[in-house]
């Protein structure tokens, strides 16, 4: 295990030792001590290996990770695993705005609540919410999944393209072109697969899916010519 | 009968009103028709206050000239001094514009690196991401990072030679991208992680920041992913370029990138790009007093773009204050884009050369702005890098010509005192006298 | 753009550590506004006596005799305490109207920073560090106070264009965001014969605050209206004198922290402002809801 003291080393210092490990690194196992609320930790990190902060982290806190696996004790501020391309970013506290923005793969789950925007954009990435997430959360999300088990906020899925949402719990309201969808035998074994890999012992059957109504996928002319 | 015809009313002339002329009274038919706005490409098409409206006063008996060829007159630039640990170095002042593959073909990106190489610049990645050919045709290469994020990843980020935010662009400040079905091709919707044929709308905010404060947090996380580097430039539309500019530099940029309302998009409605965001002529001097307000005149590079056409134009926004100008719908139409050669072709689809803006709808005669495979087989993209490379010299040229006819040794050393203005508008927003004056409209000193 | 940070003490015995506390969190959040700063401290006060705070740009010969002057003019006894740019006059209660009255006709020579019975307001150009230092800050005891480093965005860097306003007696505003429709409601509130003196967006909010108040609004309802009459984003913290209030416009995109323990409850524009509070790992962390007004009182 490789102790790292942000407060000691300093951010670059930090990230370079972390974005220096390659495929074949020996060193797969690290622990990340003072954050104290540090910005962009563990970012741009493209290797097979496990990180542990021991703490709450500020904003972007695994942004672009790619193969590591990120687990944050604590919380994490606006923004964790944005961008994310693979590997594996868990919170074990809440998760501020924008969590797992734009994100193209990998799989974020957050054990608290995520606050608004959660999924935003999202291209890809898997996240589970074992909470609450708050609202504009899957805005314009176009590819993944987003599995709550508590409650949605309001605006859920504004102007959202083929990312699939699955919510236990209430959802304050609807955005533009989101509706409640059928669940299919498929989407039980995305939902089972996504809670088992996330520590979650919810049941598939518990969920409503909601998808895109595809209505604002061409620009609607009258009388076309 | 006789009578008759020397008493009868004379014929009134039919009069067209200004305010409801022909342009007008069609659009308005139009929408009538469809219930939807009009799109297209391009910049800001009516007449604004610019760079036409100002001239060089040369060299005289005060004031001395630089033989050219003998007596040098340099133009390379150095852009990210700031804080990038590898600045881009470019030989010219013009780089070319962020577009994105999408909006134009893949030979025409290819053309435009091939030419920007040749020259010693740089070109830019637009709203969909890196592609393969680009990073290889292109020796400088800035990728831009969108609101959209299409395609966005560390390896491209890693690539790029410089990295640019994209707040706006002049067309459109406040706006989004916009990719209509038909140019949303298999590859373009992979990059773009899209179903195909749809119309792609685009968000017109970050999705993970807002406010120049979070920006700074935004920046430290991209130069922590690039080992600080690379150079981080913030491209703005023309809002308010004071502000903007300030702004800015607090949140960390290398370079500021300011774009006017003359400045293209690949599609957006008419109505955003006619009527939001102002002349690059009034934005300029406001950008540099904001740098020089803040002792980062040089420091941070200020690169202006929106209707450079030319190589008076590039010497004009040096004399502004610029440090570099960027090229989009110049380039384009050096590439070949709305040449007369296609007139049969532009008639066809109800326009004619010069005109043909509805890029949006794939079906470019030139080959430049579509998708469609038969219409890019004409467009070779090896004679379109030739084309640019020939006009950035020629503009790099007559930029020098000037300069030195104004007895500078370098184009950075034009200042406004070279310049005079032919309209009130013009000297008010590039704050330089009325010919023949000493006056401005708002000079300090006096009243109004 | 900006940082704000917040303290409320439930716990008396820290109460002697609230400027150190508040002056950490505040250079923490530099980076968000290195323009300038300001802090409003809520001292316990002496009964019967109120206090108003004044800035004059050359202190030695603005304050030169200030105390005896006021004293006179409005028939009670004046204490001035001097801190660098900035002084605090305490008077009797009964008298803080006439003493306003008489500090109006100084301005600008002399400037009102805030009044009450318990507010004391520091603000300067400059970074935080630097501000916190020459008032002395850290050594400054109290129940709560509220905290702001700035980073202009469409009006000058100036003193008066720092945070916190002063928008009541023991009442001000810090705001982080852009409101977007402030030059047609600072017309509006001129009208009114609000006074306001700068271009900044946020002393529009802060003139709107009073404007409600003065008609009858309470400060829950004022912020209530606030959401629907102001326009942009905005995250406000608003002091008054038994503790502190945040609202988030609808939007919410500006970033707010909250943390509470059973010995205070604190705000940050971000978790790293309040990483040095006492039992942090302790505390429930949350954010505020959008649109939503959140009050703390003794």
């Amino acid at each position: 295990m490789e102790k790292l003291d942000l407060q000691a080393l300093g951010l670059r210092a930090l990230n370079e030792k972390l974005q220096n490990q390659t495929d074949e690194t020996n060193q797969k196992d690290w622990e990340i001590i003072n954050p104290r609320g540090s910005h962009a930790i563990a970012v741009g990190v493209d290797a097979p290996i496990n990180v542990t902060v021991r703490g709450s982290t500020g904003y972007y806190c695994g942004g672009m990770n790619k193969q590591a696996h990120i687990h944050v004790d604590g919380s994490a501020g606006p923004g964790v695993a944005e961008n994310m391309m693979s590997g594996t970013v868990t919170i074990d506290g809440d998760a501020s705005q924008y969590a797992g923005a734009t994100g193209h793969g990998g799989t974020l789950v957050i054990k608290g609540n995520a606050a608004s925007r959660c999924g935003i954009s999202m291209k890809g990435i898997d996240i589970v919410v074992h909470g609450n997430i708050g609202h504009m959360s899957a805005f314009m999300a176009q590819s993944g999944n987003l599995v709550v088990c508590g409650d949605a906020g309001d605006a859920l899925g504004d102007s959202i393209y083929e990312a699939r949402l699955f919510v236990r719990g209430s959802v304050k309201s609807l955005g533009a072109d989101c509706i409640e969808k059928e669940m299919r035998p498929e989407h039980l074994d995305i939902l089972r697969e996504l809670l088992e890999k996330s520590g979650c012992d919810a049941k598939p059957e518990e969920f409503k899916r909601y998808g895109s109504a595809r209505q604002l996928y061409n620009f609607k002319i009258d009388n076309a010519y | 009968m006789s009578d008759k015809k020397q008493n009868a009313i004379p014929q009134t002339v039919p009069v067209q009103s200004s305010t409801f002329s022909k342009t007008v009274n069609a659009e308005i038919r139009r929408a009538a028709a469809t219930g939807i706005y009009d799109i297209r490409g391009g910049g800001a098409k009516r007449k604004v206050p610019h760079f036409d409206d100002l001239l060089f006063l040369g060299a005289s008996i005060s004031r001395y000239p630089l033989e050219g060829y003998r007596e040098k007159c340099e133009t390379k630039v150095t852009l990210g001094t700031r804080f990038a640990k590898n600045p881009i170095e470019i030989d010219i002042p013009i780089t070319i514009a962020g577009m994105s593959f999408g909006s134009l073909s893949g030979g025409a990106k290819e053309a435009l690196g091939r030419g920007a190489s040749m020259a010693g610049t740089s070109t830019t990645t637009g709203d969909g991401g890196m592609t393969v050919e680009e990073r290889g045709h292109s020796s400088k290469l800035v990728y831009q990072y969108l609101p959209s994020r299409y395609g966005m990843n560390p390896d491209d980020l890693r690539k790029a030679d410089a990295i640019e935010v994209v707040v706006g662009q002049g067309a459109k400040p406040g706006g989004g991208g916009m990719l209509l079905g038909q140019k949303i091709s298999d590859r373009v919707a992979q990059m773009r992680n899209l179903p195909k044929g749809i119309d792609q709308r685009s968000a017109c905010r970050h999705p993970d920041w807002t406010g120049p404060d979070d920006l700074e947090i935004k920046i430290l996380e991209l130069r922590e992913i690039t080992g600080w580097r690379v150079p981080i430039y913030v491209k703005v539309g023309g809002a308010r370029p004071y502000f903007d500019t300030t702004l800015a530099v607090k949140a960390g940029a290398d370079v500021v990138v300011l774009d006017g309302m003359q400045g293209g998009t690949a599609a957006t409605q008419d109505v955003f790009i006619e009527h939001v965001g102002q002349p690059i002529l009034a934005c300029i001097r406001e950008a540099v007093r904001a740098l020089q307000d803040l002792d980062m005149h040089r420091e941070v590079q200020l690169i202006v773009s929106g209707g450079v056409r030319n190589g008076a134009d590039v010497a004009k926004c040096m004399a502004l204050g610029a440090d570099a100008v960027s090229i989009g719908t110049a380039a384009l139409i050096a590439l070949g884009d709305n040449d007369p050669r296609w007139e049969a072709e532009y008639q066809k689809l109800g326009t004619t050369a010069g005109a043909y803006d509805d890029w949006h709808e794939g079906k470019d005669p030139a080959g430049i702005t579509t998708q469609d495979p038969e219409l890019m087989k004409r467009f070779d993209p090896i004679e379109g890098g030739r084309r640019l490379n020939n006009y950035l010299k020629v503009m790099t040229l007559e930029a020098q010509t000037i300069a030195r006819a104004c007895g500078k040794s370098h184009v950075h050393n034009l200042e406004p005192e070279d310049l005079c203005a032919l309209t009130l508008e013009a000297a008010a927003m590039a704050k330089v006298p009325l010919a023949g004056t000493d006056w401005w409209p708002g000079k300090p000193g006096t009243s109004y | 753009m900006c940082g704000i940070v917040g303290l409320f003490l439930k716990d008396k015995s820290l109460e002697a550590d609230l400027g150190r506390m508040l002056s950490e969190m505040l250079v923490t959040m530099t980076d968000r506004g290195p323009d300038s700063a300001g802090i409003a401290v809520y001292n316990a006060h002496q009964a019967g006596r109120a206090k108003i705070t004044v800035q004059a740009d050359h202190p030695q010969t603005d304050f030169d005799g200030l105390e005896k002057k006021l004293g006179t003019a409005i028939g009670a006894r004046v204490k001035m305490d001097v801190r660098d740019t900035h002084a605090v006059l305490t008077m009797p209660q009964a008298s803080l109207d006439a003493a306003m009255a008489e500090l109006r006709q100084l301005d600008p020579v002399i400037r009102i920073m805030g009044r009450g019975e318990s507010i004391e307001i520091y603000k300067e150009v400059g970074l935080p560090e630097t501000v916190v230092s020459r008032f002395d800050i850290a050594k400054m005891t109290g129940t709560h106070g509220i905290g702001h480093t700035r980073m202009a965005t469409e009006s000058a860097v100036t003193t008066m264009g720092a945070h916190p306003f002063n928008t009541g007696s023991d009442q001000c505003l810090v705001h982080n965001g852009s409101l977007s429709n402030h030059n047609s409601l600072r017309r509006k509130l001129r009208r009114e014969n609000i006074r306001i003196e700068t271009e900044n967006d946020t002393e529009v909010a802060a003139a709107y605050l009073t404007w409600k108040l003065q008609n009858g609004s309470s400060l829950g309802e004022a912020l209530e209206s606030s959401l629907n009459d102001l326009d942009g984003f905005f995250t406000f913290v608003v002091g008054t004198k038994d503790g502190f209030g945040v609202v988030r416009d609808p939007i919410a995109c500006k970033p707010a922290v909250m943390a509470e323990t059973d010995s205070y409850v604190a705000f940050g524009s971000e978790y790293r402002a309040l990483v040095n509070l006492p039992n942090i790992e302790q505390a429930r962390v949350w954010e505020p809801e959008p649109a939503t007004v959140y009050f703390w009182n003794h």
